[in-house]
């Protein structure tokens, strides 16, 4: 019992979103910070910076979580936007082909241009369309009735999963909707992400940087900053 | 994929410098539809971050055949700023970065010093500037009573007000010029000098004698102060990996806010009605077939390069950027730090800038610091002889990168007849308040009024952040 009240590690790690338009990364995003889902989701402006903390047995991981705000719709993310990313959510969409081909892309993309300790974790997302997860659907999804009862599964768990242990990624079916293992991505993340590449100073990246060079940071918001908001920063 | 673009936006963008990034990011806050274009695949346009490979292209100084970038460690280390400036970090776009929060998506760091030379040649001497009363009793730039005389003026400087003229020390601040001012407090021409160019950060010696310019030099001579006031080593602060970042943050800004962002697109033609822009043609390459389309726009905004029979040449910028593996003699083994050479001291007209970064700072690998040589041209031949008193001042070269002199650019006309809104080129100062001079100035050209950027992100928040 003792042992709860010392304060257990904790670091930040910077998670990047991906993936084709629509597929779901902010509905993910959402149910794991805020266990919110919305219907008809407008695409994603505003919001593109959350955080949000996961808690493991011995540590306690920080998830800074980069939205890509549509900018790689044009081809045009920035190199900031991989920069020192810890973790990558790449998702794709269970009812849309073309998506896996969009993810396989970004995994490509992610092994070429990110850093070389990344973790990776690829999401079939939208579950709850599928035959496999219509029992988690059944709380009251209010659209036409018919629709739950139909599979739309259009990328066989097997295909997906296959191309996953090629390649070294985590893999997982999920659902925003329903919540059916979206915290389990998270969790897994968060275990997969090695001891050494952790800090524990705040700010975003920099997972290398360490030692005497960090005392020059400077933190530009002085006491405005809300350095204490801990929690899940809603 | 074309129809992912809207028939009409507010506002199109072209070119991702900072400037235009600023603006894109500001506007979309505000809630105007951006559409946001490069005809580079990368961003940052004139003021981007390259790798070394990159950057021997860029200037083809290497044989053919030859790959010299592979010496010099891991390529993604580098980060080598095309357009050398720091950030004051109590400035104008420290307080932008600041109220739009875009802070977050960057890390800074100090600047470890700012410096100073004095003579020339080998006798020259290179010491710190002094940024306060203390440092300047301290301070080898002057002997004993200079000393004094400039701690009483820096004094001053801290408790003027403009508005009270009980702080004027009996000065009258409509007419009176700086140099008036100087001579209140006795000062020599060799402490002007560094007081006027390397804190006030003047580029020549025009604004000695400028009638009532005495307020705008001495507002200068605060901002030094308050950015060494600010975190302590030097006024200076710097972006991990490069300056590049910075432009990067504000697309992110202007993306989050629905911004639409697209590089490697070129503009084919700008339509008019009337003798006002309304609208563009283009092409974005890169893609299988190549995708041409058409929009309306109420306003562009663009850098001189998209509309060369619009601006005219102000001047030209020389610049060297060299890769050394030391740091810079006389600045205490700095990381990083700025030397100005007044030009006075080397019988020039305009300042010699050196500003030196190094691993610290993620721009390249350990072991190496990239110093940038600038100065505003003069002469129109030997350019490389006009930048050898900061050359000399860099010990063993690596390897230098000096190109024709740049030309800096500002626009014909304000923008109000044809709804076309250009920026300068960043110009050879070795900050950005003149950067976002130009974004204030243009904002309110286009807007009709000030830009606040205090609170601008503040209630119109679109989702829970
Ligand atoms: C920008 C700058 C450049 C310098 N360059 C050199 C240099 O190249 N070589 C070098 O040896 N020293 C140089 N010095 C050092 C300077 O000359 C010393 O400060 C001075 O020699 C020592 O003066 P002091 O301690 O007696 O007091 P100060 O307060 O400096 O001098 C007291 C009085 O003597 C006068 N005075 C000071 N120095 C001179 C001078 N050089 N000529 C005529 N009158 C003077 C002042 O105007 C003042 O009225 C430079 C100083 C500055 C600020
Ligand atoms: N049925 C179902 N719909 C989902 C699920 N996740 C997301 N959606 C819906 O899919 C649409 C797109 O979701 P978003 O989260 O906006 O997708 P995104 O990938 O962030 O899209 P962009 O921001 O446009 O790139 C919205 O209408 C969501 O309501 C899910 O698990 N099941
Ligand atoms: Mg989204």
């Amino acid at each position: 019992m003792a042992d709860s009240n010392l304060p257990k590690p904790s670091s930040s790690v910077k998670l990047v979103l991906l993936g084709e338009a629509a597929v779901g990364k902010s509905s993910l995003v959402l149910r794991f910070v805020n266990n919110d889902f919305q219907e008809n989701k407008e695409p994603t402006i505003g919001a593109a910076f959350l955080t949000q903390k996961c808690n493991l047995p011995t540590r306690t991981i920080k998830f800074e979580i980069w939205d890509t705000a549509g900018q790689e719709r044009f081809a045009s993310l920035a190199p900031m936007y991989y920069r020192n990313a810890q973790a990558a959510l790449v998702v794709y969409d269970l009812t849309k082909p073309t998506s896996l081909i969009k993810a396989k892309h970004w995994v490509a993309e992610l092994q070429r241009q990110a850093s070389p300790g990344i973790v990776i974790a690829l999401v079939g997302n939208k579950l709850d369309l599928t035959s496999d997860g219509a029992g988690d659907a059944a709380d009251g999804s209010g659209e036409d009735g018919g629709e739950d009862s139909g599979d739309a599964r259009k990328i066989s768990t097997e295909e997906a999963k296959g191309y996953a242990e090629e390649e070294g990624l985590l893999f997982f079916e999920t659902s925003a909707k329903t919540g059916y293992n979206v915290t389990e991505v998270f969790t897994a993340i968060a275990n997969a992400i090695p001891e050494t590449s952790l800090k524990t100073a705040r700010g975003p990246g920099a997972s290398h940087a360490a030692g005497r060079t960090e005392e020059q940071r400077v933190n530009l918001n002085g006491p405005r900053d809300a350095e204490a908001k801990d929690s899940c920063a809603c | 994929m074309a129809d992912e673009i809207a028939p009409e936006y507010d506002v199109v963008v072209l070119g991702t410098g900072l400037t235009e990034c600023i603006l894109s990011g500001v506007l979309s806050v505000k809630g105007k539809k951006v559409l946001h274009i490069d005809r580079n695949g990368h961003y940052g346009g004139e003021a981007a971050s390259v790798n070394l490979e990159a950057l021997f292209k860029k200037y083809g100084n290497y044989a053919k055949g030859t790959e010299p970038w592979k010496n010099y460690g891991r390529l993604n280390d580098w980060n080598i700023d095309l357009v050398p400036k720091f950030l004051m970090s109590s400035g104008e776009l420290t307080n932008i970065l600041v109220s739009t929060d875009v802070t977050r998506y960057l890390e800074f760091k100090q600047v470890a010093g700012s410096y100073v030379q004095q003579g020339s040649g080998p006798k020259a001497t290179v010491a710190k500037v002094p940024s306060d009363a203390a440092e300047a009793l301290r301070s080898p730039l002057m002997g004993l009573f200079e000393k004094r005389r400039m701690k009483s003026f820096i004094e001053w400087v801290g408790s003027f007000d403009p508005k009270d003229t009980a702080t004027h020390k009996g000065l009258d601040m409509g007419s009176c010029t700086m140099r008036e001012v100087y001579d209140k407090f006795g000062l020599e021409a060799t402490t002007k000098d560094f007081a006027g160019h390397a804190m006030a950060l003047y580029l020549t010696d025009a604004y000695l004698d400028v009638k009532g310019g005495a307020p705008e030099a001495i507002e200068r001579l605060r901002l030094y102060g308050n950015s060494v006031a600010r975190y302590g080593k030097s006024p200076y602060i710097y972006p991990l990996y490069g300056l590049g970042e910075l432009p990067q943050g504000f697309a992110r800004l202007s993306a989050i806010y629905g911004g639409t962002y697209m590089l490697n697109a070129s503009i084919d033609d700008i339509k008019y009605e009337d003798g006002k822009a309304v609208g563009i043609k283009a092409t974005m390459r890169g893609i299988d077939p190549e995708m041409k389309f058409e929009t309306k726009a109420k306003t562009i905004i663009g850098d001189p390069s998209y509309f060369p029979s619009k601006v005219r040449v102000v001047g030209h910028v020389l610049r060297a950027i060299c890769i050394l593996k030391h740091p810079l003699a006389s600045t205490n083994d700095s990381d990083s730090c700025q030397i100005i050479i007044p030009q006075s001291q080397v019988g020039r007209k305009n300042d010699i800038y050196i500003a030196c970064v190094s691993s610290a700072h993620s721009v390249c690998p350990k072991g190496y610091w990239v110093a940038i040589v600038s100065t505003i041209a003069e002469t129109s031949a030997n350019h490389h002889l006009e930048l050898a008193p900061g050359i000399e001042r860099l010990g063993r070269i690596e390897e230098q990168f000096m190109g024709p002199p740049i030309p800096l650019y500002e626009p014909l006309e304000d923008g109000t007849k044809d709804n076309i809104f250009i920026s300068k080129s960043y110009d050879a100062t070795s900050h950005f308040e003149t950067t976002t001079d130009d974004v204030r100035d243009i904002y309110r050209r286009l807007a009709g009024e000030e830009l606040v950027v205090e609170g601008l992100r503040e209630g119109i928040q679109v989702a829970a952040e």
